[in-house]
């Protein structure tokens, strides 16, 4: 059961597209653009700052949106949500605050193969800079995590594993409560990059039991520029704050100041409210469907456009086999034609898919590509889509092979 | 099939893709410069050997898309024998017709001409012009009478 596209206004202004590329950025439905709207119409101050009764609205507003995104997370405790631009600048929070305070010289940070460059870069340039050891957990051939090589990767000097929840590239899900185990079993705290994981799995903050779970908004319905990070209290307690200014700061004294409490710590400066408001929005949207629904919906597309495509002649997929250990993203390369060129004969057909390396450039050179085409899926793509893809592909490839010889 | 598809890959594109001439290490290089499109991963070097102030020969070797390997190659045939101002004058006509500012130029390109159909794809003249930059860059870096590398060029 997929989404009405009806409920999508850019979807349903433009029929004949086929969007393939929600790994990238969803669509927005109606309901989301609408609450950012509502809330500029109604309830627009700044919020903690007045008062008066509209500065109250606005705070309303704000930490209503915390109290229901949290919950739609799995997590009990709302104020160890930390509202940041997206998954990018969570990870670059955890590593910039937690990081330099924890990961000494000496000490060991490892990530996976498979990381978009939002979780790799961070902690590669983080292990530079104190002198600490990077290493990268290699995959299976089918794109998984080796979890043999992170067992002996995972020494007792290591002090953060941070991983994907789910590959951006290859759509692989990962053994979050595995890699916890390992990462705990040394006293090591494990940090995941939800990116890919909250549009498409119920996530279950609490039971996980990852020190730390990142998201970015826009990729689950929401609007951009918003997306947050929950962790632990203790964690968020014990860690010196990443930006300071207004809001985050209890007393200012001439030589030195004291913080606010959670999570104001960690929030610098005037908050997105229309971007929390939005995304509260998204997530009552998706509770709407059920998250079980999301993940059967695209269980049963990626499976459909798995064995569709495999089909098409000199078609190279990329990832696991089975419908089952992905999200909604299948990753392939198409003969000998570069993904730029397939990108380009697909979007004149109307289909928009991603050519490139996915911010992920660590898990090509393993994979010995350039760069992949990626089709992804969300809750209004059809077997329809599917269809549109698979077509425009063969059209693709018999322009590309009518002349050789 | 789509009239601005036909346009774009015509048969001497996808032939130059496929077989792409002058592709080879030249060692014995006056100059060569890089040229990237970090975006897309895209990478060519483009090697010229110069006689005075003629350009006798050049040659490349990178991996990118159709476009920017058929324009390489496209290009390597079109500047060979050719002065150095020549060759610039021909990267500012070429310029001009896939950018669509001077559409009227194609015609004068002879197979250049093969790659005007760029125009209609806005997002597809960074791959065309990628090899140019970089042969650009090349000349140059050569004006200093030195044959080390010019810095690589992005056309991002």
């Amino acid at each position: 059961m997929s989404a009405p596209r009806a409920d999508f206004p850019l979807l349903a202004a433009q029929p004949s597209l086929v969007y393939l590329d929600s790994a990238a950025t969803a669509q927005k439905p109606r309901v989301v653009i609408d609450a950012i709207r509502d809330y500029y119409e109604t309830a627009n101050a700044n919020p903690h700052r007045g008062a008066y009764k509209l500065s109250g609205a606005a705070t309303d507003a704000y930490h209503g949106a915390r109290r229901e995104i949290a919950r739609f997370l799995g997590a009990a405790d709302a104020d160890t949500l930390i509202f940041t631009r997206g998954t990018t600048e969570a990870m670059n929070l955890l590593a910039t605050a937690w990081g330099h305070q924890h990961v000494h010289r000496g000490d060991r940070v490892v990530v996976t193969r498979m990381e978009h460059h939002a979780n790799f870069v961070p902690w590669q340039q983080l292990a530079r800079d104190v002198g600490a050891e990077f290493r990268i957990c290699e995959l299976t051939d089918d794109g998984r995590i080796d979890m043999d090589q992170l067992r002996l990767l995972v020494t007792a000097n290591t002090k953060v594993v941070a991983f994907g929840h789910v590959s951006n590239a290859l759509g692989t899900i990962n053994d979050v409560r595995e890699i916890v185990k390992i990462a705990h079993a040394i006293g090591a705290v494990a940090f995941c990059d939800g990116a890919q994981g909250a549009p498409h799995l119920r996530v279950e903050f609490d039971a996980l039991g990852v020190d730390a779970y990142a998201f970015s908004g826009h990729k689950m319905l929401g609007p951009m520029g918003i997306g947050g990070v929950i962790a632990r209290r203790a964690l968020l307690e014990s860690t010196h704050p990443y930006q300071f200014g207004g809001d985050m700061i209890e007393f200012v004294f001439d030589g030195d100041s004291t913080w606010n409490t959670l999570p104001h710590k960690f929030e610098a400066g005037t908050p997105n409210v229309e971007g929390a408001v939005g995304l509260a929005a998204a997530v009552r949207y998706l509770d709407g469907i059920d998250m079980d629904n999301v993940r059967a919906h695209e269980v049963e597309l990626t499976r459909y456009a798995l064995a569709q495509l495999a089909t098409i002649d000199g078609m190279q997929l990329f990832g696991p086999a089975a419908a089952e250990a992905r999200s909604g993203v299948v990753s392939f390369n198409l003969s000998d034609i570069h993904p730029h060129d397939l990108s380009t004969m697909l979007d004149v057909d109307g289909v928009c898919v991603r050519a490139g390396h996915h911010c992920a450039q660590p898990l090509m050179r393993a994979i010995h590509q350039t760069a992949t085409v990626r089709a992804s899926f969300y809750v209004y793509n059809t077997a329809a889509d599917v269809d549109a893809l698979v077509a425009s592909l063969r059209r693709a490839h018999a322009r590309f092979h009518a002349h050789a010889g | 099939m789509s009239a601005e598809l036909d346009e774009l890959y015509q048969s001497i594109i996808l032939d130059h893709n496929r077989r792409p001439r002058n592709f080879r290490v030249m060692d014995d290089a006056s100059a060569h410069a890089e040229g990237k499109n970090p975006l897309c991963g895209d990478q060519l070097t483009i090697w010229l050997k110069l006689d005075g102030d003629v350009i006798s020969d050049v040659s490349f070797q990178g991996s990118g898309c159709a476009i920017s390997k058929a324009s390489a190659s496209l290009m390597t045939a079109a500047i060979k024998g050719k002065s150095r101002s020549e060759a610039e004058a021909i990267f500012t006509k070429f310029h001009g017709v896939v950018t669509g500012a001077h559409p009227e130029d194609a015609a004068s390109m002879g197979s250049l001409k093969a790659l005007s159909g760029v125009s209609r794809f806005p997002l597809r003249v960074k791959c065309a012009s990628l090899a140019w930059h970089a042969m650009h860059a090349a000349l140059g870096q050569d004006e200093g009478g030195t044959a080390a590398a010019a810095a690589p060029v992005s056309t991002e």
